[in-house]
Parts: structure tokens; sequence; C-alpha cells
């Protein structure tokens, strides 16, 4: 196992006083229904105590990387798409970002705008999401993601006609976006935008409250926050225990620095932390929707020096990173000055925010592994890659 | 033995209602599929969204999701299956209790899909367990899903249970179980089921050099 510096020393597996006999080997997965995918983990248990638990990986590894080297850049847009397949958008931005860097483009102010309202509104899809999803996990299966996907379809619908895609978009690109807003597309977001807080407090109010959520979430799963920040955890699992780190603001990229929102922070860190965290960020996230809607400028949707055909950036390498729904999404390309990329690499936030999980789960139930490994929000598809 | 038409017309004015056996047992197997819990990858999403509010696949009698293979009708191979998954694809599917029945939804459970080129991706479920539908799509919309689904329904209601056009799980002599695939050191082995699948014939012509 990891050896942890934080980590008490009662939760150590090789504790000698166990039996090997009476333990018990589960393997949870790969076709389990609260996995997420087809994630699996073969958990020790000493009565219903967790004592070890192995992650195993790799059951959707589609050799993106791989692929990604042996074609040109632009076609590995759409294989972006199909990484966090729930936000295909911010998947998008990350990558045009790292070959804007690469090459050295520009992008024009409107197509800036035109990527932060379609960020914020896959930030909403994610998060709601990850409610109906995460209940879904305690037993609640059905009706928080009833209520999340109603919502998930309307902007959807928005996509499908800015995108032409309910959720594979393929809509960035570098030094813009593919096509312009279609006619009343900002009214008709911005009508969402505004009907949104009613739902949100709609399904606030529709869980918050429930005994049996706070029992399974309060003082579950929770870490140092020195354990976080070595383990490299960001995104909202990192702010629910009340470290600050938002690339938005740690280092602001596109346009974001012109928006006032506030970063919200949890105290304490536990599952219940970390699913107030999202309701405070969609409201943020509403918030910079609003100011972006009312402020979008006109003009060239993408750079109109941008080259499609043959286009071959300069011997170097880039790094660019946003701040994903599920944390710091990052893509590392190394140019040799041919038409693809001579290494593509992802920092994908799922796959790294996973990696603690065996710290969060010792000591604690079968059944709260569960609720931990929901808590982490995880797409396979970003996890295998 | 048929019925005369018009008699049966006759006799459902009067609420009799007169059918053969085998439309009765393949209007409730139709009407009441349940699938297998069991999302693989992005296609996972859009199933998940076909059973909610807006698509409702209640309608068509399937929406009662079992994550156990023994309580399952219908597998929905929703997303890339790759190498390391297709044996337990293959175990779920022996593991499900016939009348069982497959569909392959979206691009990668057909062929690959985008992600042929890659080393750990299998070309297509239907090289080890028999499918009833597909759907294209990458991923298909839930549309597309309940259009898969009543085709299947469709299909289901032509079944044979007698004879020798019967249906295979009405067939005693039928194997019960198929051969699930191990995760080699290169590939999988077998790399294919040759009972359901036969690798194209590729015919070369000679180069005139």
């Amino acid at each position: 196992m990891i050896s942890n510096p934080f980590m008490a020393p009662a939760t150590n597996p090789a504790a000698p006083e166990l039996d090997e006999d009476q333990l018990l080997h589960v393997s949870l997965g790969p076709q389990h229904p609260s996995t997420h995918g087809v994630f699996r983990m073969n958990v020790v248990l000493d009565g219903e105590t967790v004592v070890s638990l192995k992650p195993v990986f790799g059951y959707l590894h589609r050799n993106h990387e791989k692929i990604a080297e042996a074609v040109t850049y632009l076609s590995s847009m759409p294989f972006t798409d199909r990484l966090d397949y729930i936000c295909p958008l911010t998947n998008n931005w990350a990558y045009a970002r790292a070959v804007e860097q690469l090459a050295g483009i520009e992008v024009p102010e409107r197509a800036e705008f035109i990527r932060v309202i379609t960020a914020e509104l896959t930030r909403l899809i994610n998060h709601t999401a990850f409610v109906g999803f995460f209940l879904g996990d305690m037993g609640a299966w059905g009706s928080a993601l009833m209520y999340a996907f109603r919502e998930r379809e309307k902007i959807l619908d928005l996509f499908e006609d800015l995108t032409g895609a309910r959720m594979m978009s393929n809509f960035m690109r570098f030094g813009g976006c593919r096509n312009d807003l279609p006619a009343g597309w900002a009214a008709r977001a911005s009508e969402l935008v505004n009907g949104f807080p009613r739902f949100l407090d709609e399904l606030e109010n529709l869980i918050i409250g429930n005994e049996v959520l706070l029992a399974r979430t309060q003082n579950v799963g929770a870490l140092p926050k020195e354990a976080l920040i070595n383990g490299g955890i960001t995104g909202p699992m990192l702010r629910a225990a009340g470290v600050a780190y938002d690339i938005r603001k740690a280092e602001p990229y596109g346009i974001y620095e012109r928006f006032e929102f506030r970063v919200p922070l949890g105290e304490t860190g536990d599952c219940y932390d970390r699913l107030m965290i999202r309701f405070l960020e969609l409201r943020e996230s509403l918030a910079i929707l609003r100011q972006a809607l009312a402020q979008l400028p006109d003009g060239p949707y993408i750079n109109p020096k941008s080259k499609v055909r043959n286009f071959k950036p300069p011997v170097g390498e880039a790094y660019a990173r946003i701040e994903g729904p599920k944390g710091e999404l990052g893509f590392h390309l190394i140019s040799d000055g041919s038409v693809n990329p001579f290494r593509y690499r992802i920092r994908p936030p799922s796959f790294i925010n996973l990696t603690l999980i065996e710290d969060m789960c010792l000591g604690l139930d079968l059944a709260d592994v569960v609720v931990i490994l929901g808590s982490v929000d995880i797409v396979l598809g970003e996890v295998d890659r | 033995m048929a019925i005369d038409p018009k008699l049966a017309e006759d006799l459902k004015s009067q609420g009799v209602h007169v059918t053969s056996f085998e439309s009765l047992i393949n209007w409730g197997r139709a009407s009441s599929l349940w699938p297998l819990q069991f999302g693989l990858a992005c296609c996972a999403i859009e199933m998940i969204a076909a059973t909610m509010a807006k698509y409702d696949m209640a309608r068509f009698g399937a929406e009662v999701f079992r994550p156990s293979p023994r309580q399952a009708d219908l597998m929905i191979v929703a997303g890339t299956v790759t190498k390391k998954m297709a044996p337990q694809v293959v175990r779920l599917y022996n593991q499900m209790a016939e009348p069982k029945y497959v569909i392959a939804m979206g691009a990668c459970a057909i062929s690959g899909g985008p992600f042929k080129d890659g080393y750990n991706v299998l070309k297509g479920i239907d090289r080890f367990i028999p499918v009833d539908v597909s759907i294209p799509g990458c991923p298909p919309r839930p549309e597309a899903l309940l259009h898969g689904l009543i085709t299947l329904r469709e299909q289901i209601a032509k079944e044979k249970l007698l004879g020798r056009t019967r249906a295979r799980h009405a067939d005693p002599n039928a194997g019960a179980e198929l051969p699930v695939p191990t995760f080699g050191p290169h590939d999988l082995e077998p790399t294919f089921n040759p009972d359901l699948w036969n690798p194209p014939a590729i015919t070369r012509h000679a180069s005139e050099s």
C-alpha cells in the first residue's frame, strides 16, 4: 500500500492482529451499478471494515494518446470529446489552448466569450449530473437523477443548436470556435440561466435536509489538507477541504479576470462538503454566465489567420491547463514541427483525484466505499483514456 | 392452425380474444424487457438519458434496469469494448438467463468506431456474442435507442418457438454457454468466436509489376 505520513497507523492493513483466514476479498466491479462505468476495486474486508483497497484500471483504455500521435492536430479534437464525456466542451477548450500556446495563435474576444459561456454551461451539466449520480450511489436511484437530467436536456438543446450534437460537440478550433452563435441563442441561454436558480432551490430542498444523506456523508472520507495537496488533488475535492485553489483565479486564462465570482470553500472535506461545494459552485457559474451573456461583444468568432490545412506548429512544447468541472485538466504537447504531435499527454483530473481512494476508504465500511467513490466524481473515459 | 381473421375480428368485438400461444408468449416477452444495468462508455450516458423523464423508455416496458445479469433479458452494449473488458462482457452474457437479447449501441460496440486503430480496442462485440440489433451513431441519440428497442420488439414478436426455424433459446440442442476469451499476452485468445463471426475474405489481386 501507499505509505502516507498523514495516515493514522491504526488503519494500516499490515497490522499484525488481522487473521488472514478471516478476511474477505471482494472484487467490486468492473460491472457494478455504482462504479460509474468499468472501474474495479479489489477490497479486503475484516468483517464490514475495509482493510485494503486496490484499484484496477484499464477496462476502458482506448489508446487516445497513442492514436493522437498518429493523426493531425485537429483530428484529435473529436477524441477529446470522448475523454470526459459528460463535459466535452471543457476538454475541447483545454486542448485548443494547448495548441494555441504551442503555435502562438491569438483568440478573438468574442470567441473567448463563447468559450467561457459554453464551459460554464458544461459545468452546470457536470455538477447537476454529479448530484444525481451521487444520490443514486446512496440508494436514491432515480429521483434526484431525474431532476438533474431534466435540466441537462435543456442545456443539451442549447448545445445541439450551437454545435450540432448533443454530447460530442467537436466545437473549438485553434484560434476560436467552429461557428458563431445562432440567432437568438444568447437570449435563450439567458432565459435558461435565469430559470436555473429556481431548479437549484428545488433540488437543494429535496435532498439537503435528508437525515439519511447526512448520516451517510458527514464525516465520511475526509483527508487532511496536506495529504490532498501532496496527492495532487484539484478541483471541487480540494476546495471542499478548504484550500483556495481555483485555476480561474490562481492563473487566470481566457477572460476570467473580467468576471466577478467567488471561490466557495468547504471546511472538513468530507463527502457532505464535496456535495455542497458543487451546489455553491453552480451558483457562481450562474453569476459568470450572467455577466458573460450581458457583455457578449461583436466581432469574429475565429482568428481569420488560423490555418486548417497543413497546420504545422513550430518545434517546442506546451502545457496548457484549465479549471475543468472535475479539476485541473491539462494537455502537454511536444511538437517536432510535423503535422502530428510527437508526444501528446493528458493530465486528467478524475484519474489523479482517484489516486487517494484507498487512504480515504481505510477503516470505513464497505457501504462507504461506494459513497466516497461517488464523491470523487470520476468519468472512466478520462481515467483510463 | 390459422384462425379465420374475420372470425377473430367478430369475436374481438364481443370481448373474446383468439390468438396463438406463440404470439401470446412473444407479446409478453417483447413488452417487458429488463435491460442489464451495464454501461461501458459515452453511450451509457445517452442510455441513462433515454430512461429519464424526456425520453422515458418506460413507455416501452424496458425501464427496469437490473444490476444482476441473472435477472436481465436484454444486454445493451453501450460503449467501447476493450480487450480487457471483452471477457467480462461474454461472461455477463453467459450468466443471463434465456431468452436473452443483445443491442450493440454505438459505433464502438459495432466495429470499434473512432477508436478502431487502438491496440486495446475490440473491433466489434459481434465477434464474441450474437447481436440482435445494432444502433449506429457516436453516440446514438436516445431516440435512436428507442428505435432500436422497437426494432427488437418487432423481431421478438416474429420469433418461432417450434419447428425448424425456431429461435435459438427454444432449441434444446443449442449450446448453453459461449466460450469466454482470455486476455492473452498479445491479443484476446481466441481473437473471435468462429461459430458467430467469420472474418471477411480478403482477395488480393496480383500486382502487375
